[in-house]
């Protein structure tokens, strides 16, 4: 019988341990998410990275020999961005009769989220490439990591920014618009899809469909949005 | 399901393609997002081969964006050390976009007259 150090070493090295550790992460947090009542602080993917993270930290891993597993799982962000095609498309007539509003809402949220970032970043002292990395925090991450890599950012910095700016969102926004009184399920899911992307998305469907319809198309149009507003307000905030 | 994963595949090549072809600043899956909603509204039969996996896939978006958020370990010494500015610009960011969205949408929809939902 092979030792348990063997075992370890061979365990440590297949990408089948980060994959496997990943998914049974995720069942876990999701679980517990369901069990808690979707509370916004129960947050999946929060909950997930920290196990995910505590794993690695315990068996002293590193992060290469971890996304070497995971990269399964994040290739499939591309796949994911084009399948947002199906609820965009189920919605194409009730976006096209309020195009007016979401044109406007998607050009003035993207616009602050870029802004207020840059600004905020330079006031608090951050250096150019902290605040770079953190101009399009708000986008889907496969788009925002190529953003930031054109704006001279640091991509894995941003993806992990992307996924906290996600999870803000995702926790913030049923207390906040519920104090702003805000009743229009399309204006509610619409703001945290342009605002926390997938993440936001993803909490939008567990509170109400017809936000999460509109938060994918929020998440869809500022990806977009964002990888044309980034470069320009860059040019003209920093 | 094969097919509709060769058409999400397909669409996204596509989409990388143009992008760095023509050298474009937008990446290759939204590229490939907007040539999907071309071929859908081209085809609406399409629909029934993309959905079950487009669905599938929708329905789990949180379990992607996990291998990513790990990096914060590879980038933990930078993260810590600016850790209450990054948060104080990320919360007040997020919460000021959410706002700027919903309060344009309602302004704009009410100018325009309520429309029933």
């Amino acid at each position: 019988m092979t030792d348990v150090a063997t075992l370890w070493s061979y365990l440590a090295a297949t990408p089948l341990t980060w994959l496997t550790l990943t998914v049974v992460c995720y069942l876990c947090a999701a679980k517990l998410s369901e069990v808690l009542g979707h509370t916004p602080l129960a947050n999946p993917v929060l909950w997930s990275v920290i196990g995910v993270a505590a794993l690695l930290t315990l068996t002293g891993e590193d992060y290469p020999t971890y996304f070497e597993g995971a990269q399964f799982i994040h290739f499939l962000l591309g796949p994911a961005t084009v399948s947002l095609a199906v609820p965009l498309y189920d919605n194409f007539e009730s976006i096209r009769r309020l195009a007016a509003p979401l044109t406007v809402a998607l050009l003035a949220g993207s616009v602050v989220a870029i802004g207020s970032t840059i600004l905020l970043a330079q006031a608090f002292g951050l250096s150019d490439t902290l605040i770079l990395s953190l101009s399009p925090k708000s986008t889907t991450a496969p788009v925002a990591i190529g953003v930031s890599e054109a704006a001279g950012g640091s991509p894995s910095i941003t993806a992990v920014l992307v996924i906290v700016t996600g999870v803000i969102g995702a926790i913030i926004v049923t207390p906040m618009m519920n104090v702003l009184g805000v009743r229009d399920w399309r204006a509610r899911g619409f703001a945290v899809g342009v605002a926390a992307h997938g993440i936001g998305t993803a909490r939008a469907f567990q509170v109400h469909p017809t936000a999460g319809a509109y938060a994918g198309v929020g998440m869809a149009l500022n990806a977009l949005m964002t990888a044309f507003l980034v470069p320009l307000l860059v040019a003209l905030l920093l | 399901m094969l097919s509709a994963i060769a058409l999400l595949l397909t669409s996204q090549l596509v989409g990388e393609l143009i992008a760095r072809g023509l050298d474009w600043p937008v990446p290759g899956p939204v590229l490939g997002l907007a040539l999907m909603l071309c071929i859908l509204t081209l085809r609406p039969s399409i629909l029934g081969t993309v959905r079950p996996t487009s669905s599938v896939i929708l329905a789990n978006l949180s379990l992607l964006f996990v291998p990513a958020g790990v990096g914060v370990l590879a980038n933990f010494d930078i993260l810590l050390r600016y850790w209450a500015a990054i948060a104080g610009v990320l919360v007040l960011s997020t919460m000021l976009s959410m706002m700027a969205s919903v309060g344009t949408f309602l302004l704009v929809r009410n100018l325009m007259g309520r429309r029933p939902e």
